[in-house]
Parts: C-alpha cells; sequence; structure tokens
C-alpha cells in the first residue's frame, strides 16, 4: 500500500530546502484543519461543502505522493457531488496516514 | 512580465510564487484567496498574466473570467484533469496547468506564452508593412491585394471593402481595418468611409468621386485631404 513521501515535493522545490520546509509548514497547518472540516460537514450529510473540503485535501494527497490516493479523492469528490459516500472509508484512511505521516 | 495568483488554497499559491521567481521573468505583484478580492485589485492594476485556480469555493476561477472585461493572459491551474476542454473555450486562457505543478512544466508553460506574445507582435507587423491582407469571408480566409482596394464602406457590425475584381463583406470595424493599412494612401473620408487616395478622381465641395462612387468627406477630414493631395 503507498505510503506518503517528500519525493514529490522535492520535485517540485528542487534543491531549495526552505521552500521545502515552507511548503511542509502550511501542510502541517491546513491539513488537520481540512480534515477537522471535511469530517464535520460528511457527519452533518453536507455534501457539497464535504467535496469541497475532498478538493482541498486532494491537492495534499497529491503533494505527498499518493498517486492512488489522489484518483481515488478525484473520484470520491465526483461521488459527493451525487451524494454517494461509499468511498468515505478509504478516504478517511488516507487522511489519517497522513496525519501520522505530518507527525501532527 | 507582471502577474498575480488568485487561488484559496496557500501551498498551491506558495508553489506558483516559487516558480514565477525561480524563472526570473515573471514578477508576482500579488496573491489572492478569493478572486472577488482579485477583481478589486485588476480594476485598478493592470497586469499581464493570471494564475487563476479553476475550483474556489463561492466564486470560482470561471465566474472570475466571466466578471471581468479587459482580462489579461489566464493561466489556469486545478487539480482536476476533466475541466481542460471547457477551459480553453475562455479566449483569454493560455494555458492549463494540473496542480501540483512542477517547475519543468511551469517552464514550458512560460516558454509557449512568450512564444504567442511573440507571434501576437510579429504577426501585426507583418500585417501593416505587407502587400497583401487576410480576411474571413464566410469561413475562408480570403487573400486581397491592398493595393486593389478602392473604397470601404462601414455596414453596421460589418465592413465592404470593394476591390477591382469583387466586393467583400467582412465582419470588422474601419477602425481595425484602418490600422492594417498603408496611412500613406488609405484615408478615413467619413465616420464611414476609407478612400484609396490614389483612385481620387475629383473633388467636389464636401464629397469625393472614386471610380463611380461619390464619398462625402467630413467637414473636419477635408483639410487633413488637401493636405495628403498633391496640390498644384
Amino acid at each position: 500500500m503507498e505510503q506518503p513521501n517528500l519525493s514529490f515535493i522535492k520535485e517540485i522545490t528542487g534543491n531549495d530546502n526552505q521552500f521545502q520546509e515552507s511548503i511542509l509548514l502550511i501542510l502541517k497547518k491546513e491539513f488537520p484543519e481540512e480534515k477537522e472540516a471535511y469530517l464535520k460537514n460528511i457527519s452533518a450529510l453536507n455534501f457539497k461543502a464535504a467535496a469541497d473540503d475532498v478538493h482541498k485535501l486532494k491537492h495534499k494527497i497529491c503533494l505527498l505522493n499518493l498517486s492512488i490516493g489522489c484518483e481515488l479523492a478525484t473520484q470520491y469528490e465526483k461521488d459527493l457531488k451525487k451524494e454517494n459516500i461509499e468511498l468515505h472509508k478509504e478516504f478517511v484512511q488516507i487522511l489519517n496516514k497522513i496525519h501520522v505521516y505530518l507527525n501532527i | 512580465m507582471k502577474c498575480i495568483i488568485i487561488d484559496d488554497d496557500k501551498t498551491a499559491r506558495l508553489i506558483i510564487k516559487n516558480h514565477c521567481i525561480q524563472t526570473k521573468k515573471i514578477v508576482v505583484l500579488e496573491e489572492f484567496s478569493s478572486a472577488i478580492e482579485a477583481i478589486k485589485y485588476l480594476n485598478t492594476t493592470k497586469v499581464d498574466l493570471v494564475y487563476l485556480d479553476i475550483h474556489m469555493p463561492t466564486f470560482s476561477g470561471f465566474d472570475f473570467i466571466e466578471t471581468l472585461k479587459d482580462l489579461p493572459k489566464i493561466v489556469l491551474t486545478t487539480s482536476d484533469k476533466s475541466l481542460a476542454i471547457e477551459a480553453f473555450e475562455y479566449k483569454s486562457v493560455v494555458d492549463y496547468l494540473l496542480k501540483p505543478i512542477t517547475q519543468d512544466r511551469f517552464n514550458k508553460s512560460l516558454e509557449k506564452i512568450e512564444a504567442l506574445d511573440y507571434k501576437k507582435n510579429t504577426a501585426s507587423d507583418i500585417n501593416v508593412n505587407s502587400e497583401f491582407l487576410f480576411v474571413s469571408v464566410d469561413k475562408r480566409l480570403v487573400k486581397i491585394n491592398i493595393s486593389d482596394i478602392y473604397l470601404i464602406e462601414a455596414k453596421g457590425d460589418y465592413i465592404n471593402i470593394k476591390t477591382d475584381q469583387k466586393n467583400y463583406i467582412v465582419h470588422a470595424t474601419l477602425k481595425k481595418i484602418a490600422e492594417k493599412l498603408p496611412a500613406s494612401h488609405f484615408f478615413k473620408a467619413h465616420r464611414s468611409f476609407i478612400i484609396n487616395t490614389n483612385e481620387i478622381i475629383d473633388i467636389e465641395d464636401n464629397t469625393v468621386l472614386i471610380r463611380k462612387d461619390v464619398i462625402p468627406v467630413s467637414r473636419s477630414n477635408k483639410s487633413l485631404l488637401m493636405n495628403k493631395l498633391n496640390l498644384l
């Protein structure tokens, strides 16, 4: 199963460690907020808002080089617009994995 | 090149901003998390380029494009592949970058924009200096020898270009075609007419005879016309 890693962020930032650190700082700050917002909206069956949350989280999932996770998020965002939450469990597993990785 | 970045995602803005800095060709004037704030900014500041996220809550990138009248070049940034076709329906959209954006892809996009600018600049020069003019008639580009044009008449949203061989009805304005014609022998005699001064047969009061057409000359333009002619 794929694991989050920094290889894509390193590709984007080149050898610029400061740039890499800036990205990680934002990820660590925004990720828990966005995850919480998603969980809140999905609990309230607020599908439109939850789809927006998934969209925002998707960028972070892609940044952490989780290509399968990124595909899943793309599909889940579409599904949520149709009020289909079948992928919720798998999506949360990805989020939890990132949470642990970022050591938040 | 001056640009702004519009994206509700801070990491996305940071990545684009850093790519801009790396290229040393683009200055980031400002960054916005909301397209509405960017519209207010663009009302007072001119930029060459906008890096625009499509998917933003309440006011999307497409809403932004449809709201602004005088649009700069736009590079759309999104993590959604499926919007590419819709994106290129907008004339101002010059590229479409899939997030997260690598420096390599960003640089290629910039090269494309620079090439477009170059093409635009050189194309307009060729048109002005050329002996020919290409006009769109019934979805065909028709080549017209400029020296064959003796009169152009405005007709609402169209112009009628009269030449030795035939007349061409083209969707354009007199102002637009005037920019493509040599000022040495084309003259706007009236708000509805451009004449080829080489084709003047005679001038009487405030009219000029071009072949068989009697064309009015605006009072304000009469003296300008007389200055252009080789008077004895």
